[in-house]
């Protein structure tokens, strides 16, 4: 029973509280890559805890959307790293486990990210929420398709369903793979990474995902950047439980749970060194370019469902 | 003895309630003609009678579509061999006649405060008269079991509708879109007419029922060809692509209350025969005609929402977006034909569900968008959304309704939109699993268009809701714009609460709307796939589940609890001042936001393949000779309509081409003309010897 508690409340706080780690940790392999020290893989902590201090400045343009944004972006992330399988197979505390309900409950995040990027009138968030959505309207055919190929494989849409079932024993080598390089691509597109947004530039030319969070201060753009992060490790988190369910807890014992928790550690940090890797080795695309890859997202699943018979 | 007592009580009185709604929606529209001298009782009465016209109307169909029975009555005994004015209705036609009124409940009392800005300006009397008409015909529409019949109903529908496009008739655009909707219905009509014909020939009857008993008198050959007819018929009311070229036009053109019906309610008329005849008269039909549907579907929905986001006219953005959401209704619609003619009932079901639902639900939400456009455009007086910008500021009920009605037509959860799509997919989603060959092929494209799109749906609302209500105004007319008054919000406030009712009760409707697929014959040995356990929804063995009122509570609970810490507990006493935004150190004026335009420029061009975006630049200088100095300069953005060019204009060509043809016969000499009698004559005379 005490078990079963502290297993939901894990369900709930693990991504919020981790979420940061994982930035830390991916800024630190940058600037080790590029032959700096680089601050402290908890930087993004204290980060978070200066912003929750500072006063804030609000446009006199914006209105109660901009204002309430943060909350939603915010509680979104929060909702859906409740809902997917993070180190247990069986601890849906919403349940609302199913492929489309997370897909649609993330858009309502873009969606008010985008607003409030319009919302206080300047030049730079109009255009970022421009890009921002699309960007994400592409990339749905590629997300929903991906995991919806895992979901056939196993039979469930699911989300714990299909980290229970387990794709690797079911002998479906090839669409898997395909699958999970389309989820890679949408992971890049959708948590604002190297080639399609540069999380580290404030340059009115390239930026997408900052543009829109341009006018926030204090606490709301530490709710903003906190919520960006989660996003980074609900989409890891589905990369890695999804096509890597190994190491889940399948049921409630304090060993299974611990095992588990190490187990989602290591999964994660090996998730964060390849995308360290992949944005020290490969340039920004071209705005119009992004399109194509995101389009190969998509035709990877195609030809991956294909191939399920 | 006593429930079989019960509940014929129960089928008399609602067989008068219907018929006393419709009484009152002639008086309504009669009255309002008499009392045209005065536009403030005209607008009154009309729209007191639709009021209690559609009560009446939605007290019978809950009850109708509750209690399941069938009613048919005929009113008066005529000696005409085929006309007769009969009804049938059965669950499914009760459901459409539910969505009718519901709608043109809240309609006419949005329509109370709404018509005043016509006083003084045109007939009010007339806007009543075809306002009750037209909702009249889609009742009769929904409720005839006669072709005969059927036909003067539809044209009622056609013909006061068409009135009311071009009710704003001192704008020629109007005029002229009503005359495009004008030939186009009626091209629609000749084809169903064409239908209904073969439809007698091979089984002698007009009536709906002998219709369906007779059914197995039509060869194969035939029912494709019917099949087409009605395709094109029913097509053209509803908007499918490629014969949807009046709608984008005409839907704007009326007042925006009408649009609302003609959007959220006629449209979905077609919907309504094309059910009645391919899934009960002439039922059973080959594989392909479900497929076709998916494909039409699919084609409707994308390109539906690709032209919707190069719109800047918010009407117009609204009219695509019915197209889209038509799409999406007949991928539900074909999955549900093509399982059903494999020999799946019980998907098929699941199929026609998620189609019904997402008639209901488009029906709530687009009517809602198109009031508070109404609402937006009443205020500013101009249908543009680039002199839009800040009208949240202005008119803060609006910009929360509107902004209900975008997120339910984004499909987010938990408005009604979602879990209608989220049924949609799980219908393609089985296609997709369990067929073979091309029949999957086609059901992946099917599901990979209604994934895109639903992203492209939210960009497009993120537009719509931006360049209206966000940001700085652009025009002066915003600034004279005030909150709408009481009646407009009462009737938007009451669509947008049923976004919310119906997100969160889906489980419920879900329920319900199979029971309306199981009084169908072809559903009547169908098991349920979707079951309620608790407040989950469940489809098949577990392969999908949802709750959205477990997921809403959830999310409010931590939204609740985010809002609470960040604000009361860290740091509360953190100072908030408002300043102006940051503007690089120059002025910022409104024409540095982002406008509709420039929002979706990136996405005309990555799809300008499809779109065929142009642009023309063209630049007046001070000085001709030297060039430097340029005194205005224009920009013109244009999008290429590629079925306006492949089909129409080819069409248009052939037709005036023949016309020019025929023309020679008309020399303009008597004697000719009496030569051409008199050939057709002796051939007349011929024929009729042979025999």
């Amino acid at each position: 029973m005490e078990i079963d508690i502290i297993v939901w409340i894990l369900q709930i706080i693990l991504v919020p509280v981790t979420a940061p780690l994982c930035v830390g940790i991916i800024r630190k392999i940058k600037a080790k890559l590029q032959n700096r020290r680089g601050a402290g893989i908890f930087q993004p902590y204290r980060d978070l805890w200066k912003l929750f201090h500072k006063d804030e400045v609000i446009s006199k343009d914006a209105s109660w959307i901009f204002r309430c944004a943060p909350y939603i972006v915010f509680t979104v992330t929060i909702v859906v790293g409740a809902s997917i399988p993070l180190f247990a197979s069986y601890s849906d505390v919403t349940g609302s486990g199913n492929l489309l309900v997370i897909i649609y409950t993330l858009a309502i995040g873009t969606f008010f990210l985008a607003l409030a990027g319009i919302d206080i009138g300047g030049a730079f968030g109009g255009f970022g929420s421009s890009r921002e959505m699309t960007m994400a309207a592409l990339a749905e055919g590629g997300f929903i398709f991906s995991l919806l190929t895992v979901g056939i494989i196993s039979g469930s849409t699911d989300l714990f369903a299909i980290s229970q079932n387990g794709l690797i024993q079911q002998g479906y080598l090839l669409p898997s793979t395909l699958a999970f390089l389309g989820l890679c691509i949408v992971l890049l597109a959708e948590t604002a990474r190297f080639p399609f947004d540069n999380p580290a530039t404030h340059l009115e030319l390239t930026m997408i995902h900052e543009a829109m969070i341009l006018e926030y201060s204090g606490k709301k753009l530490a709710l903003m950047e906190w919520a960006s992060a989660n996003k980074l490790l609900i989409f890891i988190a589905l990369a890695s439980n999804l096509f890597f369910p190994f190491g889940l807890a399948q049921h409630a014992d304090s060993g299974a749970v611990l095992v588990a928790l190490a187990v989602f550690a290591v999964k994660t940090i090996i998730f964060c060194l390849v995308i360290a890797l992949l944005e020290s080795f490969i340039a920004k695309f071209r705005f119009f370019r992004l399109p194509d890859l995101l389009m190969i997202a998509f035709i990877f699943n195609v030809v991956a469902i294909i191939l399920i018979h | 003895m006593f429930v079989l007592y019960r509940s014929m009580i129960d089928v008399i009185i609602s067989q008068i309630i219907f018929i006393a709604s419709l009484l009152c929606f002639t008086v309504g529209g009669i009255g309002a003609l008499l009392l045209r001298k005065n536009d403030a009782i005209a607008n009154i009465w009309s729209n007191f009678f639709a009021i209690l016209a559609s009560l009446f109307g939605l007290s019978f169909a809950a009850l109708a579509v509750m209690s399941g029975g069938d009613t048919s009555f005929s009113i008066g005994a005529f000696s005409l061999p085929f006309f007769s004015l009969s009804f049938h209705i059965d669950q499914l036609s009760a459901f459409f006649i539910f969505i009718i009124s519901l709608i043109s409940l809240f309609c006419s009392v949005y329509a109370i405060g709404y018509v005043k800005h016509f006083y003084k300006k045109y007939d009010i009397g007339v806007l009543g008269f075809f306002y009750n008409m037209f909702i009249l015909g889609m009742l009769l529409v929904a409720s005839s079991s006669n072709w005969l019949f059927f036909l003067v109903a539809w044209e009622i529908m056609s013909i006061a509708s068409y009135f009311l496009v071009i009710y704003d008739r001192h704008d020629q655009n109007n005029v002229r879109a009503g005359f495009l909707y004008l030939i186009m219905t009626h091209v629609g009509t000749a084809f169903i007419i064409l239908a209904a014909l073969l439809l007698y020939k091979f089984t002698g009857s007009f009536d709906f029922a002998s219709i369906q008993s007779a059914s197995l008198l039509i060869p194969a050959p035939i029912k494709n060809i019917i099949f087409i007819f009605a395709i094109i018929g029913f097509g053209t009311k509803s908007g499918i692509i490629p014969f949807h070229i009046w709608l984008p036009d005409a839907h704007p053109a009326a007042p925006s209350h009408v649009s609302a019906l003609m959007s959220g309610v006629m449209i979905k008329t077609g919907i309504y025969m094309m059910i009645r005849i391919f899934l009960y008269m002439i039922w059973p039909v080959p594989v392909w005609w479900g497929l076709a549907l998916l494909v039409l579907g699919s084609v409707s929905s994308l390109l539906g929402v690709l032209y919707a986001l190069t719109e800047h006219d918010i009407k117009r953005l609204l009219a695509y977006h019915s197209i889209e959401n038509i799409g999406i209704i007949l991928l539900g619609l074909g999955s549900a034909l093509t399982f059903l003619s494999l020999g799946m009932p019980s998907l098929a079901l699941l199929g026609f569900t998620a189609a019904l639902f997402h008639t209901l639900n488009h029906a709530i939400f687009k009517s809602l968008l198109f009031l508070g456009a109404g609402s937006v455009i009443s205020q500013t007086h101009t249908r543009n959304m680039e002199e839009y910008g800040g009208l949240i500021k202005y008119m803060p009920y609006t910009a929360l309704f509107f902004l209900i009605g975008s997120m339910a037509i984004s499909a987010l959860p938990p408005f009604n939109g979602f879990f209608s799509e989220w049924l949609t997919f799980q219908s393609l989603f089985a296609g997709i699993t369990l067929l073979s060959f091309y029949e999957k092929w086609i059901f992946i494209l099917a599901s990979g268009s209604l994934a895109f799109t639903g992203g492209l749906a939210l960009a497009c609302f993120v537009k719509a809701f931006g360049a209206t209500f966000l940001a700085r105004p652009r025009s002066s007319h915003v600034s004279h714009a005030k909150e709408s008054s009481l009646s407009l919000r009462i009737g938007m406030a009451s669509l947008a609460l049923l976004c919310l009712l119906l997100g969160i009760g889906s489980g419920v409707m879900t329920v319900v709307l199979e029971g309306v697929g199981k009084n169908m014959a072809v559903f009547k040995n169908a098991a349920s796939v979707v079951s309620l356990s608790g407040q989950h929804i469940v489809v098949g063995k577990n392969f999908a589940s949802v709750s959205l009122p477990l997921l809403a509570l959830f999310f409010m609970v931590t939204g609740g609890l985010v809002i609470y810490i960040t604000k009361f507990i860290i740091n509360k006493h953190q100072k908030v001042e408002n300043n102006i935004t940051w503007d690089c150190g120059t002025d910022l004026t409104e024409r540095m936001e982002i406008t509709a335009t420039g929002f979706s420029r990136s996405i005309i061009l990555i799809f300008r393949g499809i779109l065929r975006p142009s642009i023309q630049h063209d630049i007046q200088y001070h000085d001709a000779q030297s060039r430097y100095l340029p005194k205005s300069r224009t920009v013109i953005l244009k999008v290429h309509d590629v079925y306006r060019y492949y089909f129409y204009q080819p069409l248009h060509l052939a037709v005036n081409a023949v016309s020019s043809r025929v023309k020679n016969i008309q020399s303009g000499n008597t004697n000719a003309y009496i030569l051409y009698i008199f050939i057709a004559l002796i051939i007349t005379l011929l024929s009729v010897l042979w025999k």
